[in-house]
């Protein structure tokens, strides 16, 4: 196979990490919603939380990006 | 992609190091003691505005205690004055009734004693009336006189009688 | 490069204003520099200027700037708890660095030095190393028992410490790559719709209005980023001083 090709195939493959990344960030914000709704006075103290879990959740989709991005630019 | 370009790694490295440096240095030297002076500034200010707020608070406390440990003194005084005004009044009230009363019952003494006075002279009269009544009487019907004695005691037996 | 085609990733280039060579070694006054240097001067030109009337009832611009000195003290003590605070500083300057790094890359021509792998990296290792010694100092060679949780099955132990170490030393890695990840992802799809806008001519409004909606977007994951860089600092932080795990 030409390389070109199977570099551009797997980048391809790679953005399938954004999958994951988008189910994990709408769990947490479908929690964060779900837990307010029931007692908005918690808002306040669930929400750092809300944030941290969404970046965490953000970045394993991120690492996906970034071997997609090593894949096209340094290999 | 430039991010994995080598050539600018130790420039990158460099300039970050000094700006971060000089961002820290101008940050603690002279950014952070002015908010820090500033926001201390006015947590003293409020907590020394709360804190005379407390004490007026507590002034005020003491004022309302005083007013009303003065107004319960002063109904306590009116209400012993009032208590002692009425008893005074009931006392003098019922000695007046027990005056009159005493004197009511003086009078009502009098009254029949002189009542009784009244009954034996007016018997006592009745006597003596029914004495000449009946030694008139007697001599109309028999034409002469009886010994006064005899009548008397012949009225006296019918008064007895009757009574 | 041809005027029609896009080059979302011609933005991060970095070239040289000022070449220096120190020996070998080339550190030359770069794009990235001059715009390292433009957010130093705009952090501290910012809280000098919002402070100079040190007002007892702040303005607008004082405001803000209390604002962000109360939102960090208050990041820090809420995770890492009053021990944390003697850290404000550097906590403090990490923070606006990375906030005003994020803020200035959105404005149109400006070069985001966070978008940089290189740049991201290195002040995560800092803040990892940092973080590693400060807990050593502490707790000495107890500290390795960070890596052991509390109450494990013995059999347990073989599987979990390696990937508790693993997990530790992913950390940077991990911190560095979701700043520059979600910087250079950001740029890059404003560059691409706005590619779109020029090729598509009438028809270019729709990617307009899109990268309009993007940019508000971009400016939220700016902030975010830099809470959130800040905010693993404290929790990373907290983990070395009071050994929670």
């Amino acid at each position: 196979m030409d390389p070109q090709a199977a570099k551009l195939i797997g980048a391809g493959i790679a953005a399938i990490a954004l999958a994951g990344a988008g189910v994990g960030i709408g769990m947490v914000f479908a929690a964060l919603i779900g837990a307010v709704a029931r007692n908005p006075a918690i808002q306040s103290r669930v929400q750092p939380f809300a944030l941290l879990g969404f970046a965490l959740a953000e970045a394993t989709g991120l690492f996906g990006f970034l071997l997609g991005l090593m894949i096209l630019f340094v290999f | 992609m430039p991010q994995f370009d080598p050539t600018w790694v130790a420039s990158q490295l460099v300039w970050l190091a000094i700006a971060f440096g000089v961002l820290y240095l101008a940050l603690t030297r002279i950014a952070l003691p002015r908010i820090a002076e500033v926001l201390e500034n006015r947590h003293t200010r409020i907590s020394a505005d709360l804190e005379k707020a407390g004490q007026l608070k507590d002034e005020a406390a003491q004022v309302l205690a005083a007013y009303e440990k003065t107004l319960a003194e002063a109904r306590g005084r009116a209400q012993a004055l009032i208590r002692t005004t009425s008893d005074e009044m009931a006392a003098a009230a019922a000695g007046r009734e027990a005056d009159t009363a005493r004197r009511l019952a003086d009078q009502t003494k009098a009254a029949e004693a002189r009542i009784a006075e009244a009954k034996q002279a007016a018997l006592a009269n009745l006597r003596t009336v029914a004495v000449d009544v009946a030694s008139a009487a007697v001599e109309r019907l028999i034409g002469t006189g009886v010994a006064s004695g005899q009548i008397d005691a012949a009225v006296g037996a019918a008064i007895k009688d009757r009574s | 490069m041809a005027a029609k085609t896009i080059d979302p990733l011609h933005q991060f280039e970095i070239h040289p204003l000022l070449p220096i060579k120190l020996g070998a070694v080339d550190v030359s006054f770069t794009n990235s520099s001059l715009w390292m240097m433009l957010s130093v001067i705009a952090v501290t030109a910012f809280l000098t200027l919002a402070m100079r009337h040190r007002a007892l009832v702040p303005g607008r611009l004082q405001s803000v700037a209390e604002l962000s000195y109360e939102f960090v003290a208050g990041m820090i003590r809420d995770n890492v708890g009053q021990a944390g605070m003697q850290y404000f500083p550097l906590i403090f300057t990490l923070f606006m660095f990375v906030l005003f790094g994020n803020l200035l890359g959105m404005i149109p021509y400006a070069f985001t030095f966070t978008s940089h792998i290189v740049v991201t990296f290195a002040m995560a290792l800092v803040v990892f190393v940092g973080v590693t010694v400060i807990g050593f100092v502490k707790h000495g060679l107890h500290f390795l028992r960070f890596f052991l949780p509390h109450g494990l099955p013995i059999w347990m132990v073989p599987i979990l410490v390696p990937i508790e170490v693993l997990s530790y030393f992913l950390r940077p890695i991990s911190l560095s790559v979701r700043l520059f990840a979600n910087m250079t992802a950001g740029h890059a799809m404003l560059k691409v719709f706005g590619g779109f806008t020029v090729m598509l001519g009438l028809f270019g409004i729709a990617p307009l209005a899109l990268n309009i909606a993007v940019t508000a977007l971009e400016l939220l994951v700016a902030l975010l980023q830099a809470y959130v860089f800040t905010i693993l600092t404290c929790v990373y932080l907290n983990d070395a001083l009071n050994m929670s795990h």
